[in-house]
């Protein structure tokens, strides 16, 4: 089973919107996926500055933390409370050296790390989990969110998607790999290294160690049809937009939505429906096999 | 003509209030509003009613049919009409994986395309898809006809058995034990039969459809091959 919902705004006067009509889209997942959720929201900037977003243990001092990286950093280090996770605000310049610092405190995990992406993620409902990080105060350009039934591995936060593939970039999947083990052992080869069982991580180290590899985005999603082995349907967030693609056997279903507004991606079409001007959209499914980008220009 | 909105009710009530209908009942035509992708919706209908859908249904609509015509107006998701029993459905849009799965009996006609397995291990349904069917459709296809106007992707008819399947368009490729064979008049009959059911009187000419089945050689035992087991 699994959910995924994917919303990418056209036209930037739904941005204020953009986390309201995403909470819409993983409300019908709820049953495709009832033990875990989590999203990647790709919001605004802020100049010269890269954003972390940490998980938090239940308790911790956060001022703490702030405090370290103040002296670390020997600057001011901006912050956003959202229930278990909390996004900094770093200096560009800083961010090798933020990261270092983080690794200080050992029950802090770094979920996901970029000039726009956002990640939120952990076990519950995702009705629960939507509004317990406030999805529905998010904005942004584009989006993707994931519900989780979990079949390959644990029921944890880390097992919970997006994996994070490298900045601004991650990835979610409906499906299961088969051949996860081994490609985990080639790309620990390599340098990688992983923090669960998870055959989705597998499938996000895959790709980042293709793109460090020089290949383009779109050349690692092709090398996925040959490497990986299994039920897939991916949607890979960008900094710019985000991607799909399904196995050659196309199991797993996947409905895309398009008006002049908007680009919508669903495991099913009853993720879309409350989506402004749904009843006029393209509806589609995406073809096996095949590589779909959808940017900003 | 009886009008039930799924944004008030439940599938479950529509459903429970199709299968009370009796084979004398004047309750025959009957419209759906607000679908909005929900599954099952009009599944197991057993007697010669009309239900018509207004927009996009989700999985295993008019499942199991039997003498009822379920119209979708709109797409349809995964499993359309499987096991379908008697009855015509009539999806115009396009129609998900798995349509017409298993079927016995009765007319699926989809006006736009249909994706991947359209007629897996399809037992005696007949379907019409007026677009373009998907990988590995008719897998398994047992008896029946499945006609399509445009071309059929990877792998069609593998491991068929008897069904006859009709493409107009192109064949991405054949399945295991799936060859084209000739179309000989009994078959344009057929064809002329199965597109006059499906709206298209004349329309098209039966003459641009090239014909495939089973070249029976993997379902029947090959006493050479007894030194194998």
């Amino acid at each position: 089973m699994c959910g995924i919902a994917g919303l990418f705004l056209k036209d930037a006067k739904l941005e204020p919107d953009l986390g309201c009509m995403l909470a819409g889209m993983l409300s019908p997942l709820n049953d495709r996926g009832p033990d875990s959720a989590g999203f990647a929201v790709y919001g605004a900037e802020t100049p010269g500055h890269v954003k972390f977003t940490l998980r938090l243990p239940s308790t911790f001092d956060l001022e703490q933390l702030l405090k370290g990286l103040r002296d670390e950093l020997g600057g001011p280090v901006g912050h956003r409370l959202h229930g278990t996770h909390v996004v900094l605000s770093i200096p560009a310049e800083s961010a090798a050296l933020a990261r270092r610092a983080l690794t200080a405190f050992e029950e802090v995990a770094i979920v996901g790390a970029g000039r726009r992406m956002e990640i939120f993620k952990e076990v519950g409902r995702p009705d629960d989990v939507s509004r317990k990080f406030g999805l529905e105060t998010m904005s942004g350009t584009h989006a993707i969110g994931h519900t989780r039934m979990a079949t390959e591995s644990a029921v944890t936060t880390n097992g919970a998607h997006p994996f994070t593939t490298g900045d601004d970039q991650c990835l979610v999947h409906n499906g299961s790999l088969s051949n996860h083990c081994a490609v985990r052992r080639e790309l620990i080869k390599k340098g990688l290294s992983f923090q669960t069982e998870n055959d989705t991580e597998v499938a996000a180290g895959f790709i980042t160690a293709k793109l460090k590899d020089g290949g383009s985005l779109r050349q690692a999603m092709e090398a996925c049809l040959d490497s990986l082995d299994g039920f897939y349907t991916f949607v890979i967030g960008t900094e710019a937009g985000f991607g799909v693609l399904r196995d050659p056997i196309a199991c797993k279903p996947a409905v895309v939505a398009e008006t002049d507004r908007l680009v919508a991606f669903g495991t099913e079409y009853r993720a879309l429906v409350d989506l402004p001007g749904i009843a006029s959209a393209k509806v589609w499914e995406p073809a096996p096999a095949t590589v779909y980008r959808w940017e900003l220009h | 003509m009886l009008t039930v909105d799924l944004a008030r009710s439940s599938v479950r009530e529509l459903n429970t209030a199709l299968h009370r209908l009796g084979p004398d009942s004047n309750e025959t035509h009957w419209r759906v509003l607000n679908p909005r992708g929900q599954h099952s919706i009009a599944v197991g209908l057993e007697q010669p009613v009309l239900v018509e859908v207004e927009g996009h249904v989700g999985y295993y609509c008019a499942g199991m049919n039997k003498l009822a015509t379920v119209v979708v107006e709109g797409n349809a998701g995964q499993g359309v009409a499987e096991n379908m029993m008697s009855g015509k459905v009539w999806v115009k849009g396009d129609a998900s994986q798995a349509a017409g799965a298993t079927g016995h009996g009765g007319l699926l006609v989809i006006d736009g395309n249909a994706s991947a397995r359209c007629g897996i291990s399809m037992k005696g349904i007949d379907i019409v898809v007026k677009g373009s069917v998907g990988h590995l459709s008719a897998f398994m296809a047992q008896a029946g006809n499945l006609v399509v106007l445009q071309d059929a992707g990877e792998a069609l008819g593998d491991s068929i058995y008897e069904a006859h399947l009709y493409v107009r368009g192109k064949v991405h490729s054949l399945g295991a034990d799936c060859i084209e064979k000739p179309l000989e008049d009994e078959h344009k009959l057929e064809l002329r039969r199965l597109l006059d059911a499906a709206g298209l009187n004349g329309a098209v000419d039966v003459g641009e459809f090239r014909r495939y089945g089973s070249a029976r050689k993997l379902y029947h035992f090959h006493v050479e091959n007894v030194g194998q087991y």
